[in-house]
């Protein structure tokens, strides 16, 4: 009976094909759309975090000025001092390592390439902050700070530009006014939504100085890196610094901070939360055209419900039972869906595949969303397929035979 | 006569079919008292809309009676489940439809096959007998043509194929001849009355053809849901 069902629902999918084309294109789309959308939305979370976390997970910025959004309020604030870093790191007891920071944009050249890149001036602690690895050759270290050679450490997109495809270990690249030679390669950290992180040169932050622009104040600290130890309470550690800071810089009661602490736990938590919920939002857009789909085959059944009931009235007549004319429907409506989701998943699989590529986030096969969808979505054809033939089948033939 | 005989084909008492509710309610049969004899041939005339088809669809297990009682080779066919008189059209039962009801976009030879399929019957099986019944009807080069292809008459000869291939114990017919011309008209009849004579099978017809229905034995005349004449043969 299963078997005949079958022969019997094949053929009759064959004789419309139109209506089986839209039906199959219904379920199709939806899947299709709700599986690229959840997929990719995950790949960029996973995107994300990794970029976070390439940050340093306990990372605490200190930077002039009032923080985000009040670029303004910074014009006129004084930077810090060396000493300030010293005495953050001297008196309070959870940070771990603390390197005071000065960047400067400078012209770099080497034979004839020459562009513009952001130097770092630091100190050898700032690359275990930072968590740089190396690619090639080694990180600078205290003697070098301590006689500020003129020594640096590049990222990969500054030796891609000046050095193309040859070994910068060894050779000598001009940074503002002083020759400096390359000692490490920095291993890539890649694209981040901040930014690339490989346009960098790190050097020793005396011989930034000292060599390549000349010590201007004592005030020529713009940004000090804060690593703190693992397990620390990091809102009672900003509130360490903010306390030793303000006394530092002579605020008095009524005057507000003129200094932001950034905290990269809190900003990867933050856009950890909103990458989520784009993905979740692109799951509700991709649901809905699921749902559009859905309705899409519910009109074409209601459209050819006319010509069905006819169909079933006919069968009943002939001495089909009830049973078997619904079997019949039931198998075509499954065959159908089954035919329209994995057509969209192939789809589905395909898009993610390049479109990943192309918007450059990792690329994961997700069986549970596949399923989820694939589900669904045979769900709404079998339901819309079916559901009009049960009533028609409840009919005497003669009424069935009758509907107009 | 045996006592096998003396057992009616089928039998309706006091059988009355009312179509809608309420004011709109119409009341197309009127209590119909009638019984049929195995291998009878009978002939059912009357003005339009006087009820026969209204008739023969509950005689054919297609609609349900209002009230009164139809008993069908003894069985109380008011007690059977629908699926148990879906069975019964399917083993006993075969129809002509006054309009045809073949299934669109469907080959001439599948809706043929179509009973016999639910018969459970073999591929190569339901194709011989297709050819035979569309053959009989004189349709034997229409076999791949749909519905839509076909004209009215041949329609007909496609649905009485259809009807017949499975040689049910009784033929119900509502008007097998009225879109059909003379000679295919005398066609049609000698088929049924071979049907009739020699398989034994008994045939109700629905008609408003005199010289159609002198093929049949028996006449009963229908006048507003009622029967209004029996004529049975004189013995
Ligand atoms: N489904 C229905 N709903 C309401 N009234 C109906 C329905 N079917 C038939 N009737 C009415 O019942 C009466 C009998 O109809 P029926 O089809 O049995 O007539 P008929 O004798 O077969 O006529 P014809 O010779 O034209 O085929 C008609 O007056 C018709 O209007
Ligand atoms: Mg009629």
């Amino acid at each position: 009976m299963i078997w005949n069902a079958f022969a019997i629902a094949v053929r009759e999918i064959g004789r419309n094909p139109t209506r089986a084309f839209l039906t199959v294109l219904g379920i199709f789309i939806g899947v299709a759309a709700i599986i690229t959308m959840v997929t990719l939305g995950q790949g960029a979370t996973i995107a994300v975090k990794a970029q976070i976390s390439s940050l340093g997970s306990n990372l605490l910025t200190l930077r002039p000025g009032a923080g985000f959004g009040s670029r303004s309020a910074s014009a006129g604030v004084p930077n810090f001092t060396e000493k300030d870093a010293d005495c953050l790191g001297e008196q309070i007891a959870s940070i771990a390592a603390i390197a005071p920071v000065r960047t400067a944009s400078l012209s770099t050249i080497y034979l004839h390439n020459a562009r513009s890149s952001t130097v770092t001036g630091t100190t050898p602690i700032y690359f275990q902050i930072s968590k740089w690895n190396l690619a090639d050759g080694r990180f600078f270290n205290e003697a070098d700070l301590r006689s500020g050679s003129a020594v640096c450490v590049i990222g990969n997109t500054v030796r891609k530009e000046l050095f193309d495809t040859g070994n910068p270990i060894g050779e000598k690249i001009r940074i503002g006014r002083a020759s400096c030679e390359v000692i490490g390669l920095l291993a890539t950290k890649g694209q981040a939504g901040m930014g690339d992180q490989d346009d960098t040169i790190i050097v020793p932050l005396s011989a930034l100085q000292r060599r390549m622009i000349g010590k201007t104040s004592s005030h020529d600290i713009s940004q000090i890196s804060i690593s703190a130890h693992d397990g620390t309470d990091s809102i009672a550690l900003i509130a360490e610094i903010t306390t030793l800071m303000r006394q530092r810089r002579n605020l008095q009661s009524n005057q507000d901070n003129n200094f932001n602490i950034f905290d990269t736990r809190q900003i990867a938590e933050t856009l950890g939360s909103t990458t989520q919920l784009m993905t979740m939002l692109l799951a509700a857009v991709a649901g809905v055209s699921l749902l559009v789909g859905g309705i899409g085959i519910m009109n074409i059944m209601l459209v050819s419900v006319t010509e069905r009931t006819r169909e079933i009235g006919i069968r009943l007549a002939i001495g089909a039972t009830a049973r078997e004319v619904l079997l019949q429907f039931l198998v075509e409506a499954v065959t159908l869906s089954c035919v329209g989701g994995l057509v969209g998943i192939l789809l589905a699989i395909a898009l993610c595949a390049s479109l990943a590529r192309i918007i450059s986030v990792p690329f994961n096969f997700n069986l549970q969303i596949n399923l989820i969808a694939f589900l669904f979505s045979a769900a709404v054809g079998v339901i819309f397929g079916y559901t009009p033939a049960r009533g028609a089948a409840r009919l005497n033939p003669i009424d069935a035979l009758r509907h107009e | 006569m045996n006592a096998i005989s003396q057992f009616p084909l089928l039998e309706v008492r006091r059988l009355t079919k009312t179509y809608g509710i309420g004011d709109a309610a119409f009341q197309a049969l009127k209590g119909i008292n009638l019984t049929i004899q195995r291998g009878e041939f009978v002939a059912i005339m009357g003005p339009s809309g006087s009820g026969k088809s209204t008739l023969m669809n509950v005689l054919g297990c297609l609609d349900t009676p209002t009230s009164g009682s139809y008993i069908y080779e003894g069985i109380e066919v008011e007690t059977l489940t629908s699926e148990e008189r879906s069975l019964l059209r399917r083993y006993a039962l075969g129809f002509i439809f006054q309009g045809f009801n073949l299934l669109a976009r469907t080959s001439a030879q599948e809706n043929v096959e179509l009973p016999l399929l639910y018969r459970g019957i073999s591929r190569k099986v339901r194709h011989e007998k297709a050819f035979a019944a569309l053959t009989s009807v004189g349709l034997p080069t229409k076999f791949a043509s749909t519905p839509g292809e076909l004209s009215g008459g041949q329609q007909q000869r496609v649905a009485i194929a259809r009807a017949i291939v499975t040689e049910p114990s009784t033929l119900f017919a509502d008007e097998p001849t009225g879109n059909l011309d003379s000679v295919t008209t005398r066609e049609v009849m000698e088929i049924l009355t071979r049907l009739n004579v020699d398989r034994g099978i008994t045939v109700l017809m629905v008609t408003h053809d005199d010289e159609v229905a002198a093929s049949a034995r028996r006449k009963i005349v229908i006048k507003d849901g009622i029967i209004e004449s029996d004529t049975k043969p004189s013995v």
